[in-house]
């Protein structure tokens, strides 16, 4: 048992050696001329505006996920619906519970209120979103 | 300046050296995918598999991080005039460039009466290879790399310049 790890020690020392080489070989080798616009980010030749700790609405993600399904749905309802009639009852049936389970999907997604961007329910108002339940709690 | 570049007397040894060295950069010379206009068109046809241009050993790079050849390949406007240098300033050396078209050239057509058109793109970084046409032919693409790549292995890294 030892020697299988023997030989996994030996990998790792092989490994780290090659990797030193190469880095070293580099540094020496490569020439070094660093400035100011080098050193900027890449940004295809724009000028770096801003920090890159940008913050985006959380409620962005939602949207994007639920466009997603329906993207996806689309993609194989084309193809679908171009050998329709060569297919018969059983892909009819089969894309009919496909759709349905995607309905629910977006029944649920009504329900919770995420297709609105301003939410004008609150289900669990509490704290500074209680005025926005229109409820008193 | 790195720890042996332009460190060494010129002698047998950094002579076979340099050779090497400026080799193994010439045969490697990777340029950087940075299409203006029509000539780029012509680029791709160079790079795609009837010219191919990997037979050289030249493959497009998307970053300028990894690049050695810059070709300037179209019309450089003023407002892509500081993109350009940016870029530029932006390749790791040695980098070299090449001016494709009679656009990067002159200004080509735009010469006289393009208000918006740098009038060659020397004007912003300097240029090793100048290809005519409007656009160049693949070929004449091929050749210009095989002339930079004859400029680089004339070149001596390690040996101090006089």
């Amino acid at each position: 048992m030892y020697k299988d790890f023997g030989t996994i020690f030996l990998f790792v020392i092989i490994g780290a050696v090659l990797l030193t080489v190469a880095l070293l070989l580099s540094k020496i080798l490569s020439p070094s001329k660093p400035s100011t616009n080098k050193l900027d980010t890449y940004e295809c030749g724009e000028e770096a505006e801003g920090s890159a700790w940008v913050q985006f609405n959380i409620r962005y993600y939602v949207i994007a996920l639920i466009f997603i399904i329906f993207d996806v749905e689309v993609l194989f309802l084309f193809p679908w619906a171009v050998v329709y009639k060569s297919l018969g009852w059983l892909a009819f049936i089969e894309m009919a519970i496909f759709l349905v389970i995607l309905i629910f999907g977006l029944i649920y997604v009504w329900k919770k209120g995420d297709l609105d961007w301003v939410k004008y329910k609150v289900k669990y108002g509490r704290g500074r979103y209680q005025k926005l339940s229109g409820k008193e709690v | 300046m790195g720890f042996l570049e332009e460190r060494f007397e010129d002698n047998i040894v950094t002579a076979k050296v340099d050779q090497l060295l400026s080799w193994a950069r010439s045969t490697s010379a990777w340029y950087f995918q940075f299409g203006l206009a029509c000539c780029a068109i012509e680029m791709m046809a160079t790079a795609a598999s009837r010219h191919d241009l990997e037979r050289i050993g030249m493959m497009p790079r998307s970053s300028p991080r990894q690049a050695d050849v810059m070709i300037v390949a179209g019309t450089v406007t003023l407002k892509m005039a500081t993109r350009v240098k940016k870029l530029y300033d932006q390749m790791a050396e040695p980098k070299y460039v090449i001016s494709m078209g009679s656009c990067a050239n002159s200004g080509g057509p735009y010469s006289r009466a393009g208000y918006h058109v740098l009038k060659g793109v020397d004007q912003v970084i300097p240029v090793d290879v100048y290809i005519p046409g409007c656009p160049p032919r693949p070929e004449s693409l091929i050749e210009g790399l095989l002339k930079l790549q004859e400029k680089i292995r004339h070149e001596r890294p390690l040996t101090k310049k006089k």
